[in-house]
């Protein structure tokens, strides 16, 4: 397990190296740089810029320059948020992200499972009809319709809850965003399981245990539920590392300081160094949590070990 | 936030006493407390790496400039108590009141000589460094080719500024408003260059100093004791928000959070803002100018002028502006928006022809420029990426569409369209410019010699440039704005682009607050503002 453990970290450098070089050339190919604005700037002034950011060196040097910076933890400066560094701004916005992220999942399983497995058990019942009708209504409906909605509605309108501000992560600011952000995975995972729970309901075992006269109980806790997570598993694993890196929209619409926001302002202002950053910080939990989920399934599913 | 407050204190005594005469009970003075939507992030809160509207408002509030704005956006005495211009225009001296930085020392002289020059510096790379070109060895300075000391600025003692200017300039004073030219505390950034703008620690010399900063969370700006004029200043607290959807800015507006929303109103929603918000929506004239950028480059169809004129004639700006738009903009049939101070007068020729006489002339032009149903014009039009861009683009295209126009629209974000707009690689260009200080100076030297407008759109005319260059150096207003109105109708004249509207600001100011004016600037200190009477 241990050297199972060791050998996907050492496989995820190149997987990374690669990742890293082509988001490198990527950002560069695309047309536009960070200084163009709505202010034409004089050439002087432009050329000035440009030295400042070493964006005048030929580019492979910028590349090299770049990795070097990155093998010592230096991500550099943001071009955009000229006070910070990338690390700093990803230090300071990933606890918030991270918060409502988890937040979202825990309440995304805590409601999500029990209605996937209700709706298998009761399959084609009233039940079932209306848990998948809601859940098709929860994937089809986006966050950026219902985060204003929600906003307007209990923020504004009934004045409930703060209409958004993070306010140091009072609960109350939680509640729009957390619940907000989690309604498309409650919809997910409820799907999920289902299907999965009627594929491992029809399965072998599952007559077996029958025959063996269990009673219905103990076959769906003791056989049924373990099997059926496996590909709910396997969805968390980039979901997670998808969530706890921030939503762009919640955190727009509600005013949260995580780190989603990074990755699409990062990429529309052309703040080269700031979207590595965030690639390669979200690169890295992408591999981290697939490895978790790989392990995971092995205390799941006693068929699956990883000995050598 | 002061009413809310109020009724917290209240609520929570009513439940302490259990309901005892509250008209006996002190109620303890409330801290003056502004919570602001500024829109987005600050890039920073160096006053010299500054770029936008969002960045100037925290700026202005934590450091003082020699002069500085009034609550109506005109030039007032600042950290300088008065000043004197040479005969000439070229030396200006400025006499320092005596005020202190947020650590106790002393402001001087030789704090202003040295933002002044830093400014100039390649490395600090200001993106307004060319308002600082008139003083001597200036360009070269922020060209590299001279060291910074070589500056026409000296400390004549510590109270007394010189600035030596190579010509008359009319807008200078302007520029040192400008947040850029604020005096830096030497003392400090000496020891600390990068990273000196830490909550805390930054020394600063206005209204406010630094408290609290959390990115994309808030920035709380505190009273500054030290401040020269401290005991004028009513706001204890300020707080800015960086709200970037203007949907969530309106909607914490509502509920009483915010107490000032910058911007706040998408367009969509400006009918309901104008029937539901009463007195807290506040609507004025901006030194901004919405128009088309026409390339003129050799072989492009607009290098020929008839064209331009028949695309100017046949664009509806009433239809924009009230139809479309629908929030007060002026329908412009000039370049330099009428609100900018010293705006030079004259127009497109056309602006009191009617509809039906435009359209027959313009399409004759086309005719004459060999355009018909069998050879129509087909132009891109490119915009960058927001509703309003479009639904005016489409507009406009309806408009050409009787001239045989076929327009194909282009929409592209904000990092595209620019820099598709800098290489010259357009037909007609969306383009929005605002000025940086209060004077035609930026929009008429963006269509002169080497200007960005020039270099972009081809547009060569060198008589224009020489009416700007001169009406720089005149510093009689009267017989510069003639020099400006010469310029810029020889631009209107060669239908050089198509203006549009005149922007305007729309923002929301509780009515619980006053000493927030409207101005062409969209300035509104701080320190000037005061709680109503309620």
């Amino acid at each position: 397990m241990l050297i199972y453990t060791l050998k996907r970290l050492l496989q995820a450098i190149p997987t990374l190296l690669i990742v890293i070089t082509i988001s490198f050339f990527l950002m560069r190919v695309a047309p536009g740089g960070p200084f163009d604005g709505e202010r034409q700037l004089p050439p002087e002034i432009e050329a000035n810029l440009m030295a400042a950011y070493h964006l005048d060196e030929p580019l492979p040097m910028q590349y090299l320059r770049y990795m070097g910076n990155l093998l010592q933890g230096d991500f550099g400066p943001s071009f955009k948020y000229k006070d910070f560094s990338v690390t700093e701004l990803i230090m300071q916005g990933f606890p918030v992200s991270l918060e409502i992220g988890g937040l979202a999942i825990l309440l995304a399983l805590i409601v999500g499972l029990p209605l996937g497995i209700a709706a298998a058990l009761k399959r084609n019942s009233t039940v079932d009809y209306m848990v998948m009708g809601t859940a098709l209504t929860g994937i089809a409906v986006p966050n950026f319709v219902i985060a204003p909605i929600f906003a307007l509605v209990f923020g504004v309108l009934l004045g409930w809850l703060p209409a958004g501000g993070w306010n140091g992560g009072a609960l109350p600011n939680l509640v729009l965003p957390v619940v907000a952000l989690s309604i498309q995975q409650i919809a997910y995972i409820a799907r999920m399981m289902r299907a999965s729970m009627i594929e491992v309901l029809g399965s072998h075992f599952i007559r077996t245990a029958r025959a063996k006269g269990l009673n219905e109980g103990e076959v769906i806790w003791r056989h049924a539920i373990r099997p059926a997570l496996l590909p709910v598993m396997s969805y968390l694993g980039p979901a997670i590392a998808g969530i706890i890196t921030g939503s762009v929209v919640i955190e727009q619409i509600f005013g949260i300081p995580g780190i989603g926001r990074y990755f699409v302002q990062g990429a529309l202002n052309r703040d080269y160094t700031l979207v590595m950053g965030t690639v390669v910080f979200y690169g890295v939990l992408i591999v981290l949590m697939n490895l978790i989920v790989d392990l995971l399934y092995s205390a799941l599913d006693p068929q699956i070990r990883y000995d050598d | 936030m002061i009413s809310k407050h109020h009724k917290m204190m209240s609520r929570y005594l009513l439940a302490a006493l259990g309901g005892i005469a509250l008209g006996a009970m002190a109620v303890p003075a409330q801290a003056f407390t502004v919570d602001i939507a500024n829109g987005a992030e600050p890039g920073s809160l160096d006053p010299q790496k500054t770029s936008g509207v969002w960045e100037t408002r925290i700026t202005r509030a934590l450091f003082e400039r020699l002069v500085t704005y009034a609550a109506d956006g005109s030039l007032v005495p600042g950290l300088a108590e008065h000043w004197e211009i040479s005969d000439d225009g070229k030396q200006y001296t400025f006499h320092l009141r005596d005020a202190e930085w947020s650590d106790g020392e002393p402001i001087t002289a030789d704090d202003a000589v040295f933002a002044l020059r830093r400014v100039l510096e390649p490395a600090i790379a200001n993106q307004n460094a060319n308002l600082y070109y008139p003083i001597v060895n200036a360009r070269a300075i922020n060209a590299g080719e001279k060291s910074p000391d070589t500056l026409g600025v000296e400390a004549v003692d510590a109270h007394t500024l010189r600035i030596r200017l190579t010509q008359p300039t009319a807008w200078f004073l302007q520029a040192l408003a400008m947040t850029e030219a604020s005096p830096l505390p030497e003392h400090v950034l000496a020891n600390a260059d990068d990273g000196w703008i830490k909550p805390g620690d930054t020394v600063s010399s206005g209204v406010f100093t630094l408290s609290q900063w959390q990115p994309q969370s808030r920035i709380v700006v505190t009273r500054n004791p030290h401040y020269y004029d401290a005991d004028q200043v009513s706001v204890d607290e300020a707080v800015f928000y960086p709200i970037d959807d203007a949907n969530a800015a309106l909607n914490r507006f509502r509920t009483g959070e915010m107490d000032i929303a910058y911007s706040s109103v998408p367009s969509s929603r400006f009918a309901w803002a104008r029937e539901n918000l009463g007195d807290a929506l506040r609507v004025g004239p901006l030194t901004a100018e919405y128009f088309y950028m026409f390339n003129l480059h050799d072989g492009q169809p607009l290098a020929d002028r008839r064209v331009r004129e028949a695309l100017n004639l046949a664009v509806r700006r009433d239809v924009i502006t009230d139809q479309i738009l629908g929030q007060g903009q002026t329908p412009s049939f000039w370049y330099v928006p009428r609100n900018t101070a010293n705006a030079p007068r004259g127009d497109l020729d056309f602006a009191d022809m009617t509809m039906d006489e435009r359209m027959a002339r313009a399409k004759a032009l086309m005719q004459e420029a060999g355009y018909g149903p069998d050879h129509p014009l087909r132009l891109r039009l490119n915009y960058n990426t927001l509703e309003d861009h479009k639904k005016i683009a489409v507009a406009v295209a309806a408009m050409w569409k009787p001239l045989g126009v076929e327009v194909e629209l282009i929409n592209s974000e904000a990092a595209v369209h620019y820099a598709t707009i800098r290489e010259g690689n357009f037909e007609v260009a969306r383009y929005g410019m605002v000025a940086t200080i209060n004077d035609p100076f930026d929009f008429l030297n963006a269509y002169a010699d080497s200007g960005s407008a020039s270099r972009s759109s081809g547009y060569h005319d060198a008589e224009y440039d020489a009416l700007v260059a001169k009406s720089t150096r005149e510093l009689d207003p009267q017989k510069r704005r003639q020099l400006m109105t010469r310029a810029q109708q020889r631009l209107l004249d060669d239908y050089a682009l198509l203006p549009l509207y005149d922007y305007v600001s729309v923002h929301l100011v509780s009515p619980a607050i006053q000493g927030w004016e409207i101005n062409p600037m969209d300035v509104h200190p701080l320190r000037y503002l005061q709680e109503s009477e309620q």
